[in-house]
């Protein structure tokens, strides 16, 4: 950081600048942060010789298995997608600090809206039963009473539909998750982990404060 | 009526014409009812009887012209009765072999007339109109009661419906009658149902090996999907209590296809071709169970099957089976006694259906109407069909609430009497006193811990989540967790790192934590360790999770010595450190709180430890509880308090409760409108207020008056006995006294003496005792009818209570006018016989209490002469080991002794030895009262030599040594006394008695400037008579 030329470091900060105002949640100080590390993130892509205005998948598939220790397959795949806002298949600055937003501080209606993105595999604004199946096809680890495993599961998919599906239509909409989650916070993350662990959340906040501990407005930290 | 007959009567199933009601004890029961119904209703309800059926009731009749006499117009054949309706029909119209009936009073006359054969005719009747109450009350009236049913709606002419509508609510009366009656009747017969079934097959299936000893060759099911409720028949078959389907290939013979049904195993005609109905249809006898079946038609089976479990038996026995084998066993065991003693079930699923009747709502009826209109089809299904045409009665249609609420509902309706059979069988052992009853509940949840055990993080968490659904308060609920292995489960998920999951156990867990039986478990499986350790996780939803469970553990004496040993109290006073004064928390002060408020509650459960009192004040939790004793939130204040209070019982409590201010914050809560709060704030200042300074802090807080207050409160008896503490304690203080006067706490008080618990009573009394301190109120007391009820409870058993009893009986005989009433209501008696209470305590105190009353008697020597045995009594307690009673005793002596003639029975029973043996006490009150007594016995001369003898007189003198005032002046009359008699002087001389008296005769008290003067003069006058003496002796 203290290499960085005075360039980069003005960039930066208007890029920080701008961003503070599109992005709840972040003070100035800690989009720097975020940028930075974005930014030599970034770096490592480049140097493997790739476009460099984002992370593409794979790159941050890792980034997700490795820092926040999201290891699900179909969940990671879940959180590129609400990451990657304009679906052109890369991260960009903007959306890494939005999706940042969420991971880090987001209030528990955008944690919602995220969740039930993720879990929308084909994005049609309802998840379906087919849609739960296939997401936690790996969960059952073994059954050797059951002559198929598969018995058990459709079983805690009716009966997960049966306590979240309010309007009865086989189909969860957004407003019967929302209102399942409000009931049973528990069931935020319902069908595969795609929020980083709370402690993981805590040590990322903490990385954050400490490079900017000065600039900390005590009176601006929500967590 | 169309109830009973669509859903209870036992239809014969064959598919070609009418349908026969099957002759079964079951259906003969049912005729029987039916039949008394419609003899009696001609009598019963007139009007209704003459209503004209919209339909006649046709059927073909056995009855010929020549049974029908008065009454009826005979011609030829055909018979036509002189009633006729408004249209000029015969009311009853017999052409044979037709017989038409159009109102219940003509077919009652027709049963009387048919006499014998009227069960035949009821059959016809019935089986002929399926569905008799269309033909009676009409289409469109049926139709209008349920929107539902067809046709257009015609207006029913109003008088008309009014008889209509109360002839239906007869038929339902009856019909439910009927319903309830044979309900009863069934529910004495067991069934089958899933479980037992698939245990069954799963023995069997373990049967199936290779080589000669093998069972059977193959079995198999012939559908692989299982629904939620066990059973693998299609839902529609279900609701005729079918459970699924077989393919049994044995050894010897033919493929057996077998349907297992509710009512007992049967052989099928065999699938052929998807579609088609047929193959349901029963071509053997019921058997009670797939073994007896099996055994039935394979007769290599029979012979072999008996061999197996033998051998299976010896070889578990000899502890070297394979596992397998010991399995087979066991559940042989298990199966033989589920079965055992299970009688033969020959009845329909239908019936069981009956027994939910009630619980079906008509939103789900109506669904699973559409849903079974939907499935109508026709052919075989012709039965099916009938009982749609008739489905208009409500609840009848919960049979076929198939498709949509599909799994749930069959299965509750199955669970609900199968759960007999299981539990009757299976569990009695284990736990007798329990419910028999299995609801559906327990079925769930032993597949949702089935789940729990092979699922990751993510599908355990729906499954929790699943499981907190259920009604986790319910018992049954909470010890199918137990027994089902769940409550391992889940505290084994304790011990894992997924948060989520954890946060999923402990909310079950606090919940089902509520049952003393699974907190007991949970200690015994090490689950507050895993509690505790969850206390320092850095997620404060799991740390106020952990404490609240801890706080529902923590009940018994063993779990709250773990907690302590485990470190919890530690962890738990540190949750309560959630006060930050730095304002960046703010948002995280609501989890904080919340965590602080759950650590308080575990710490109040813990906190009914003395040892655990102590490891709390150890680790700092008392400035913090002061702390939060502060909180604004109830909530909060409850545990908070309900701690301190608990606390207060130990001396270190009590004075951080004073030094550290909570006084102010208790009396404070005292004002809140919370009874549960009041009442915990009482109870604290109830036990600190031991200590004056406490008493002088609760007034300067202005504490006395709310407590005054909550006498109002009298319903609520626990805060009651907290307020009736706190205001006897405090009441120690006579200032206090004066201010609860002001609010007239005096007169509620002694309303409060009857109809209450003792320990309400026990605080009352001894406030009273301390009220009567002053002298303006015993007067109070005893004129407000107080001294009446006071009496009234000396004849009490509760010790703590006559201790407090006798000292306000006391308190109140130092007036004089009230001893007078007091013996009147043979009060006096009553407390003297309490000397014989076993306790000290209460002994001593009465003994007290008689002081002011024969001090204050009119006449103490009748009084007391009167009470035979009682100077024994009091002699003989001279002899007690506790010198409480003893002093109190004494005290008791000292009164008695004024008068001579007592003090003459007291001398026979040999008081002055006992007294004299109490010479060598070091206790300054008894020696106070002890030489009072002593003082007073010498008005006899005997006794005061007596005294000299036995040696009292020496350490008497030493008693001058004493700093205490009244000690010296009782001493000081003693000796005075005792002076009179010369041995005694030559005694005291040499104790050296003289120089004390003299110093004595300086002090500021006259009285005892008296004694000590009278003493010397006595001494002087002895020696002056010795020198007398002598003079007289050396000059004779």
């Amino acid at each position: 950081m203290t290499e960085m030329s005075a360039k980069t470091r003005k960039t930066i900060q208007t890029q920080a600048e701008n961003l503070s105002k599109k992005v709840e949640h972040f003070t100035k100080a800690e989009i720097e942060c975020l940028i930075q590390h974005f930014n030599s993130l970034l770096a490592d892509q480049v140097s493997r010789g790739k476009a460099a205005h984002g992370l593409d998948r794979g790159r941050f598939r890792g980034i997700l298995q490795n820092v926040f220790g999201l290891t699900n397959a179909m969940m990671m795949d879940g959180v590129f997608r609400c990451f990657d806002k304009d679906g052109d298949g890369t991260v960009t600055v903007e959306e890494w600090i939005r999706g940042h937003a969420v991971f880090l501080r987001g209030t528990l209606d955008e944690r919602m809206k995220y969740c039930f993105q993720v879990y929308d595999l084909n994005d049609d604004k309802y998840i379906s039963k087919e849609e739960i199946f296939h997401m936690l096809k790996q969960s059952f680890i073994k059954q050797p009473t059951e002559e198929d495993p598969d018995e058990g599961l459709k079983e805690v998919v009716e009966i997960t539909m049966k306590t979240m599906d309010h309007d009865h239509d086989s189909l969860l909409s957004f407003e019967d998750f929302k209102k399942s989650v409000q009931a049973e916070n528990l069931l935020l993350e319902a069908f595969g982990t795609c929020l980083p662990d709370p402690m993981v959340i805590s040590q990322i906040i903490k990385c954050i404060n400490l490079s900017f501990l000065s600039d900390v407005q005590a009176d601006n930290v929500y967590f | 009526m169309g109830l009973t007959l669509t859903r209870a009567a036992q239809w014969t199933t064959s598919s070609s014409g009418t349908a026969k009601l099957e002759s079964t004890p079951l259906n003969e029961s049912l005729l029987k009812e039916i039949l008394e119904f419609v003899e009696k209703i001609g009598s019963k309800s007139p009007q209704e009887a003459e209503h004209v059926f919209e339909e006649p009731l046709q059927w073909n009749t056995t009855l010929v012209a020549s049974h029908f006499k008065k009454g009826y117009n005979t011609r030829g054949s055909t018979v036509k009765s002189n009633e006729k309706d408004s249209e000029g029909n015969p009311l009853l119209q017999l052409s044979p072999p037709s017989l038409y009936v159009r109102n219940f009073s003509q077919l009652s006359k027709l049963l009387h007339v048919a006499k014998d054969r009227k069960l035949q005719e009821v059959q016809a009747c019935l089986e002929e109109n399926r569905d008799p109450m269309v033909n009676i009350l009409g289409w469109n009236f049926i139709s209008k009661l349920d929107r539902t049913r067809s046709p257009p709606e015609v207006p029913i002419d109003a008088s008309e419906k009014d008889v209509k509508v109360k002839l239906f609510i007869l038929l339902q009366d009856i019909d439910k009658k009927i319903l309830n009656k044979l309900v009863a009747e069934i529910s004495e017969q067991v069934q089958l149902d899933p479980t037992i079934v698939t245990k069954e097959v799963e023995l069997f299936k373990q049967c199936c090996t290779e080589g000669e000893e093998r069972l059977l060759k193959s079995l198999r099911y012939t559908s692989d999907f299982e629904f939620s409720n066990g059973c693998r028949a299609p839902l529609w078959r279900q609701a005729l209590g079918e459970i699924c389907y077989l393919v049994i290939e044995p050894c010897d013979g033919e493929i057996l296809n077998i349907t297992c049904s509710s009512a007992g195993v049967f052989l099928n005609a065999g699938f052929q071709q998807e579609g088609d109905e047929s193959h349901y249809e029963r071509k053997s006898d019921f058997y009670e169970d797939l073994a007896s079946l099996l055994k039935n038609r394979s007769p290599h089976f029979a012979e072999n099957i008996n061999k197996q479990v033998v051998d299976g038996e010896e070889r578990g026995r000899a502890q070297k089976s394979e596992k397998q084998q010991e399995n087979i066993v066991h559940q042989w065991e298990r199966l033989q006694r589920a079965l055992y003693g299970r009688k033969k079930c020959d009845t329909c699923q239908r019936w069981r259906n009956l027994g939910v009747l009630t619980v079906c709502g008509p939103a789900e009826e109506e669904k699973a109407r559409k849903s079974s209109v939907e499935k109508k089809r026709p052919g075989a299904r012709s039965r099916m069909k009938a009982e749609l045409s008739a489905s208009y009665s409500p609840g009848h249609l919960s049979s076929q609430r198939t498709k949509t609420s599909a799994g749930a509902v069959v299965e509750e309706q199955f669970s609900e009497s199968s759960s007999e059979t299981e539990e009757e069988e299976e569990q009695p052992e284990r736990r007798s006193e329990t419910n028999p009853d299995l609801p559906s509940e327990y079925w769930q949840i032993q597949k949702l811990v089935k789940y729990l055990k092979a699922a990751d993080q993510t599908v355990t968490v729906l499954v929790l989540c699943a499981m907190m659904e259920l009604d986790l308060t319910k018992e049954t609920c909470q010890l199918a967790i137990q027994d089902l292995g769940g409550l391992e489960v889940l505290l084994n998920l304790l011990d894992t790192n997924d948060i989520r999951c954890k946060i999923g156990s402990l909310k079950i867990l606090t919940k089902i934590s509520q049952n003393g039986f699974l907190r007991q478990t949970i200690v015994h499986m090490r689950g507050l360790q895993r509690m505790v350790n969850n206390l320092d996780s850095p997620v404060k939803e799991l740390q106020a999770l952990a404490a609240e469970t801890i706080a529902n553990v923590a009940k018994d004496r063993r779990a709250r010595r773990t907690v302590r040993h485990h470190g919890g109290i530690r962890k738990l006073v540190k949750l309560l450190d959630c006060i930050h004064d730095s304002a960046n928390l703010r948002a995280n002060m609501e989890k904080d709180l919340e965590v602080a408020r759950c650590g308080a509650s575990a710490l109040w459960s813990c906190s009914k430890s003395s040892k655990n009192k102590e490891a709390i004040r150890k680790a700092g939790g008392i400035p913090l509880l002061g702390r939060l004793l502060r909180s604004p939130q109830e909530n909060m204040l409850i545990p908070v308090v309900g701690t301190l209070q608990e606390c207060a019982s130990q001396e270190s409590y009590r004075v951080a409760i004073q030094t550290e201010g909570m006084i102010e914050d208790l009396v404070k809560n005292l004002r809140r409108d919370n009874d549960e709060l009041q009442m915990l704030c009482a109870s604290a200042i109830f036990k600190c207020a031991e200590d004056k300074r406490t008493r002088d802090l609760v007034r300067s807080n202005k504490g006395l008056q709310p407590l005054v207050s909550l006498l109002a409160k009298a319903d609520n008896k626990q805060l009651l006995a907290a307020a009736t503490g706190a205001i006897w304690k405090c009441s120690f203080s006579m200032k206090n006294v004066a201010i609860f006067q002001e609010s007239k706490a005096l007169q509620t008080l002694i309303g409060l003496l009857t109809d209450q618990p003792e320990d309400v009573l026990v605080n009352v009394v001894g406030a009273l005792g301390q009220f009567a301190q002053k002298p303006a109120n015993k007067t109070a007391i005893c004129n407000g009818g107080g001294i009446k009820a006071l009496i009234n409870l000396l004849n009490g058993t509760n010790q703590a209570l006559l201790v407090n009893v006798t000292k306000a009986v006391g308190a109140c005989a130092t007036e004089k006018d009230n001893v007078a009433i007091i013996d009147q209501l043979d009060g006096v008696r009553l407390v003297w016989s309490l000397l014989k209470n076993p306790s000290t305590e209460v002994q001593s105190s009465a003994a007290w209490a008689l002081c002011p009353c024969i001090e204050n008697a009119k006449d103490a020597r009748e009084m007391v002469l009167f009470l035979i045995g009682g100077l024994e009594l009091i002699v003989h307690l001279l002899k007690s080991t506790n010198n409480e009673v003893r002093t109190s005793i004494c005290a008791v002596v000292a009164k008695l002794a004024k008068d001579k003639e007592i003090l003459g029975v007291l001398t026979d029973r040999g008081v002055v030895s006992l007294l004299a043996e109490l010479i060598n006490t070091t206790d300054n009150r008894l020696r106070c009262y002890l030489a009072e007594a002593i003082g007073h016995c010498c008005m006899w001369r005997n006794n005061r030599a007596s005294f000299g003898e036995y040696g009292a007189v020496g350490p008497l003198v030493r008693y001058l040594e004493s700093k205490d005032t009244s000690v010296l002046m009782s001493t000081a009359m003693a000796l005075y006394q005792l002076s009179k008699e010369p041995s005694n002087i030559i005694t005291m001389h040499e104790e050296g008695v003289v120089q004390q008296l003299i110093h004595l005769t300086g002090s500021d008290d006259s009285k005892l400037q008296e004694f000590a003067a009278g003493c010397l003069r006595n001494i002087r006058l002895l020696s002056l008579a010795n020198q007398r003496a002598a003079c007289s002796n050396e000059n004779p």
